[in-house]
């Protein structure tokens, strides 16, 4: 095999690596949107929310530390040294499910049938207040989170590839970062489960039924607020998978809220309803974005072509296929 | 307009009581203005009217689906068995037995047809009961059992109909609110969908308040019938005398009393001034 062959390859699949974390971001704003209407401008920041929780938990931070601390005279930090992993992020997702909760109570039960363009102003409002509230409670410092998910390259591929290039040529080995292996993993399980969970149960049926139409699931005796609390509960737990992914990888900082806004073409791309749409796009986001960085980025001068590459496709589409790849089937009756 | 007042003489098998309603959407448009009536036990009672005389609006009321669509009851009560419920939301009002067919049918495009009426049963939690129930359903409906894994949206307006009805009895209710049947329907499959309703009132005695403008066929079916016009109750009675009324037959039967005549004939001074 030719080195650009393998070059071709190992962008291509650090391209499908990348993407499936943009996956896992639309996910939570597609399983929204399809039960609530509602696009949820606050996705990014329930990431950003529930990697700072994790950390939170973990390290056993007093929440609201500064606060308590400004008011009192007093000089709390942390309660206990560590927390296990895996009972940090059990208690994340309660916190996830809480939040949930509380934004049903708060924003969207007054906002019942309003516009959409109310209820996406009102998700702006709430981004910015929930950023507000994990800073108050857990501080605007980068933070490491470490749940255990190697990282690195991956050795074993490279060994595994060092030897298909043509004897005698420059060539060390593809390299893959291994959380984003886990990434991938992850996201296929999470995936796989959302679909058993939402074919086969009673509720997973509701949920179905409340994204197609919301009057007559009330007029079944589905509670569209309980199925409320439950989608933005699971989109909690999904922002929190993604949150760790890169919080892991990029430290968890504030500027985490932005995956919100590359979710946006990759949304435009799968179609907003539809949640093979939200994978898909991620995907094909992800290896456009770095086959374009590799192959065409030589050619702008300014570089970053990565940074803004998506938007272009998002363009794109929107001008050919507005509905996206696998936007809303539109039902035609003969 | 005589108010007729419900409260007094209440008998025990009136099953729904709509006192004096007023209903306000938005906060700014009265659309009832003061509604009542009575849906005895058992029984198929009919709501008639024409296009936003109101009739939708009352059953919405009824099943509190109002609130989703920014409207209101400001004035008066609706008692189903003795008991308020206008402050239960729908969810509630299904578990107690009051369940609405909304107008336009509403299916749950994306689901299969079975899907669409397992759904119906959501509030239902012993399943064995419910597969029974599927069953029933199937067997007031056999054009639904062979259709049961095709999807929703791709059925025909009768089929889609069906399913509204049948998911409505998964429910396994006392009451179906039921909100224009004939929408949109073939008058062949009207009767067949009234026949079918006439039978479900019989065979499971589930009591039925159906608001339609079909006049024509409702009071064939109906044992009692209340006449709605801007929001309010002008004509009741039952459905022999709606039959024979004269008013009745001119405006909402097309039939005047010297037979049928073409409508050009009918010159606009000589028709009878409506009731308000």
């Amino acid at each position: 095999m030719s080195v650009e062959l393998l070059n071709f390859i190992e962008t291509v699949l650090n391209g499908l690596m990348s993407g499936v974390m943009y996956s896992l971001v639309a996910l939570g704003f597609v399983l929204i949107f399809k039960a609530s209407g509602v696009f949820n401008f606050a996705q990014g920041v329930f990431a950003l929310f529930a990697a700072l929780t994790l950390v939170g938990y973990q390290t056993g931070q007093v929440p609201f530390a500064h606060v308590i601390n400004e008011l009192f005279g007093t000089n709390y930090h942390n309660w206990y040294a560590s927390m296990p992993n895996f009972l940090a992020i059990i208690l994340t997702i309660i916190t996830m499910i809480a939040l949930a909760w509380i934004v049903e109570r708060l924003v969207l039960k007054h906002l019942v049938n309003q516009d959409p363009i109310i209820l996406f102003m009102a998700t702006i409002g709430l981004a910015f207040a929930l950023e507000g509230v994990g800073d108050l409670m857990w501080g605007s410092d980068v933070k490491v989170l470490d749940v255990g998910i190697p990282s690195g390259g991956s050795v074993w591929l490279e060994e595994a590839t060092i030897g298909l290039a043509a004897e005698g040529s420059d060539y060390y080995g593809m390299y893959i970062d291994v959380l984003n292996v886990w990434a991938t993993v992850v996201a296929v399980i999470l995936v796989i489960t959302l679909a058993l969970f939402s074919q086969y149960t009673k509720t997973g049926r509701a949920l179905r039924a409340v994204a197609d139409d919301h009057q007559a699931a009330l007029s079944v005796g589905i509670s569209l607020r309980t199925i409320w609390i439950l989608v933005w509960a699971i989109s909690g737990f999904i922002a929190m998978v993604a949150g760790i992914m890169w919080g892991t990888e990029s430290g968890v900082q504030f500027s985490l809220s932005l995956i919100a806004l590359k979710a946006l073409p990759v949304l435009i791309l799968g179609g907003f309803t539809s949640i093979p749409g939200a994978i898909i796009g991620g995907l094909l986001i992800g290896v456009g974005e770095k086959l374009a960085e590799i192959y065409i980025g030589g050619y702008f001068e300014t570089g970053a072509l990565e940074n803004w590459f998506a938007y272009v496709m998002a363009l794109v589409f929107l001008l050919f296929r507005p509905q996206g790849l696998f936007g809303d089937k539109i039902i035609e009756r003969v | 307009m005589d108010d007729i007042n419900i409260t007094k003489n209440n008998t025990a098998d009136d099953l729904l009581i709509v006192n004096n309603i007023e209903v306000v959407y938005s906060h700014v448009i009265l659309v009832l203005k003061g509604v009542s009536l009575k849906v005895k036990k058992g029984g198929i009672t009919a709501l008639l009217g024409g296009n936003g005389a109101g009739k939708s609006t009352t059953l919405k009321s009824i099943s509190n689906l109002l609130a989703s669509e920014r409207g209101e009851v400001t004035k008066g009560s609706v008692t189903f068995s003795d008991e308020y419920i206008h402050d239960l939301d729908p969810a509630q009002l299904v578990k107690k037995g009051v369940i609405q067919v909304m107008e336009g049918r509403h299916c749950f495009e994306h689901l299969t047809v079975e899907e669409n009426l397992l759904t119906g049963a959501y509030t239902r939690s012993n399943s064995r009961e419910v597969k029974e129930d599927l069953e029933r359903v199937y067997n007031y409906f056999p054009r639904l059992r062979e259709r049961r894994s095709s999807l929703a949206g791709y059925t025909s307006g009768g089929e889609q109909q069906m399913i509204a009805i049948g998911r409505a009895l998964m429910a396994h209710p006392t009451m179906i609110l039921l909100d224009e049947p004939s929408m949109g329907l073939a008058p062949q499959l009207v009767k067949q969908i009234f026949e079918i309703v006439a039978e479900i009132n019989k065979k499971e005695g589930v009591t039925i308040l159906l608001a339609e403008q079909n006049t024509n066929i409702a009071l064939q079916y109906a044992e009692y019938a209340y006449i709605l016009e801007n929001g309010r109750v002008v004509m009741e009675g039952t459905a022999e005398s709606m039959r024979d009324n004269e008013d009745v037959k001119e405006f909402y039967l097309g039939i005047s009393g010297e037979g049928r005549q073409s409508f050009k004939d009918v010159k606009q001074y000589r028709r009878r001034k409506r009731w308000l």
